[in-house]
């Protein structure tokens, strides 16, 4: 049995179901990166994927578009995190609290809105695995990287892209800034609150694609709190990644990695209880929180509101 | 500042409960009225749904909502919140207030003493707790699971099969054991992977669980609770067949789903009411099982299913029912 474990099959099994379980860790997380870099937590994201998921769903079932599907997810995390932005920037509420609060919101709202408008549970389009020419063909490495559906590939080609943008560009300078020191970046002409509404709302939009991702991609269904803690443990993933969009990529992969890890475990039938198996991802996770806590500072002004002493 | 965070936490509870709650409706004379607590909606097609569905035909055959009054407070997954329901229920005197989940059971345990007229049922399980106004229930899901086990082993080409449960205890536990001894029992030679997935609502686990079990060489898959529609989309992907239980799962996926064990609880309930008409308020215990008709085998009228499976089925149930066949051995 746990010679199994190590056959061809297995590992390809077991790398390729990481990969597509990562996904919405990746959007949900890479989302609250922007944010918390800015000086901004957001413990709403789980109630944004909800609603990003619900709308999805909702899109792709009653037209059968799967782009303006994610197109409508996107402008309702892009209103959630307007919401959120209002009441953290202008209102400078406490962001862990307002967060919940967002929480409870999408974990209501979306529920209602399915009853109202759907009903009961309903099967939707969703997006298929793509065939690369070539590329899916590659023995091994074609089945690991190259059977997936098209949210997951950009969800990984969002990774570079963030990282760039946050350390490479005048952009990305101001989020630091906004994050680190909010009244030096302020003496210096860069608004704050402009920089921290653009990183709360660009989270917010991401956060509606993990949820797209979850009810159009990896399911074709809605159903009430499917997101099931995800966008909780995406803002795990951002102090386990440091506030770097690649240590990000790597909590993401190795929580999802011993997530399928857990599910091959259970099918070949190796002999440890299937309660301490699904345990493995979150004690992980702990642990190595618990471990590198100390290794990366996070942002100085983080969870501390602004205000402009005009 | 803060007042506009509690306004707007304020604002958020009142969705939820909008949205958690059914309507309660006033009470009339002569009507009988139930309250019903579940950890999930009431059309999940699962868990909650064979209970509510049940609920309706009772209040069909009793003449309607003037005669049988059906309250429910669904998505009740935080027992806490739970029990203020159930609480809430037998202050406001309705007549049997039924607490749909194996979780419910210790809060049920304190509650139901403070209101000795009122009846409590509580599922799953046979546990009254010795109360007097407390009556216990449960599936015997392991004899539709033996059933849908054997129509599994005589329709698989690969001699793998799949199943996703959510976590390892009650109801679900049975049915997948009752499952794989049906398999073992038609062909030792099929192996059956099994996995929990530790949750009753990750549907994108479940689905991930069911390409699991695909890229293994399952052909055929099952699975328990709620969250298991994602894994028939998964399967249906995969053209694999899908074997349903609690509620009728042919909807999801009418090319794939061959058979459902769909729960009919009124045959509890139905005892349950003449009981209490005649003034016993508990301390009884009853299963739904395929003898008393509160477990039916409900084929999908569109998937043909070959001739001599079915036949091994009717024998399977015939065996059960009898008692010469014991689903759990």
């Amino acid at each position: 049995m746990i010679s199994e474990l190590f056959s061809v099959t297995v590992l390809i099994g077991i790398l390729a179901s990481g990969i597509r379980l990562a996904t919405p860790y990746l959007y949900a997380a890479i989302g609250e990166t922007f944010g918390q870099r800015s000086g901004v937590l957001n413990l709403g994201v789980e109630g944004q994927m909800l609603l990003g998921a619900f709308a999805a769903f909702y899109v792709s079932y009653t037209t059968g578009n799967l782009w303006l599907a994610v197109l409508v997810a996107m402008l309702v995390g892009a209103l959630m995190g307007l919401a959120m932005a209002f009441v953290t920037v202008n209102l400078q509420a406490q962001q862990g609290i307002s967060g919940i609060g967002f929480y409870l919101f999408g974990l209501g709202a979306s529920d209602l809105l399915f009853q109202k408008l759907v009903g009961t549970i309903k099967i939707a389009d969703s997006f298929p695995k793509i065939h690369i020419p070539f590329l899916s063909d590659i023995p091994l490495l074609g089945e690991i990287l190259f059977s997936h559906h098209i949210l997951a590939y950009i969800a990984f080609l969002l990774v570079p892209v963030a990282w760039f943008v946050l350390n490479k560009t005048t952009l990305g300078l101001k989020i630091h800034a906004a994050g680190e020191n909010p009244e030096a970046a302020d003496s210096l002409g860069v608004s704050v609150a402009g920089v921290r509404y653009f990183t709360i709302v660009l989270g917010g939009i991401l956060s509606g694609v993990a949820g797209a991702s979850l009810s159009i991609a990896q399911s074709n269904v809605f159903q009430q709190g499917m997101t099931s803690g995800i966008g909780f443990i995406a803002v795990a993933l951002v102090y386990f990644g440091g506030w770097r969009p690649w240590g990000v990529l790597g909590g993401a992969l190795l929580f999802s990695m011993v997530n399928s890890l857990q599910l091959w475990i259970q099918v070949l039938g190796v002999p440890i209880p299937s309660d301490i198996a699904v345990m493995m991802p979150y004690v992980l996770t702990i642990l190595v929180l618990v471990l590198t806590v100390s290794r990366v500072r996070g942002p100085s002004a983080l969870t501390k509101p602004f205000e402009r002493e005009d | 500042m803060k007042k506009a965070v509690r306004l707007f936490a304020l604002f958020a509870l009142f969705v939820l409960l909008v949205s958690a709650c059914g309507s309660a409706g006033p009470a009339q004379m002569g009507t009988f009225r139930v309250a019903v607590v579940m950890p999930s909606a009431i059309n999940d097609l699962a868990f909650s749904q064979s209970m509510y569905d049940a609920l309706l035909r009772v209040q069909a055959e009793m003449g309607g909502p003037e005669k049988f009054e059906i309250v429910y407070s669904e998505n009740m997954f935080v027992v806490d919140d739970a029990a203020a329901a159930i609480r809430d229920y037998a202050t406001q005197g309705f007549d049997l207030v039924i607490a749909h989940g194996s979780q419910y059971g210790s809060s049920l345990q304190e509650i139901a003493p403070d209101f000795p007229e009122t009846s409590f049922a509580w599922g799953t399980t046979l546990d009254t707790f010795g109360q007097p106004n407390i009556f216990a229930y449960e599936a015997a899901a392991d004899e539709g699971g033996y059933v849908n086990g054997v129509l599994a082993a005589s329709m698989t080409t690969s001699k793998v099969i799949g199943v996703v449960g959510p976590i390892e205890t009650g109801d679900a536990k049975l049915y997948v054991d009752g499952f794989k001894a049906g398999v073992l029992a038609t062909n030792p030679d099929i192996t059956v992977n099994v996995n929990y997935i530790g949750s009753f609502s990750d549907v994108a686990l479940a689905a991930e669980a069911a390409n699991t079990h695909i890229s293994a060489g399952a052909d055929v898959l099952t699975g328990t609770a709620q969250m298991v529609v994602g894994a028939i989309g998964k399967a249906e992907e995969a053209n694999a067949l899908w074997f349903g239980t609690q509620s009728n799962q042919t909807s999801l996926a009418p090319k794939i789903v061959v058979a459902s064990q769909v729960y009919h609880w009124e045959v509890v309930l139905n005892e349950m009411l003449d009981l209490i008409k005649g003034g016993t308020l508990g301390g009884k215990s009853f299963a739904i099982n395929l003898a008393n008709g509160g477990e039916v085998i409900e084929y999908n009228p569109a998937y043909t299913v070959p001739a001599e499976a079915q036949a091994l089925a009717e024998e399977a149930i015939k065996g059960i029912k009898d008692g010469s066949i014991d689903p759990m051995k």
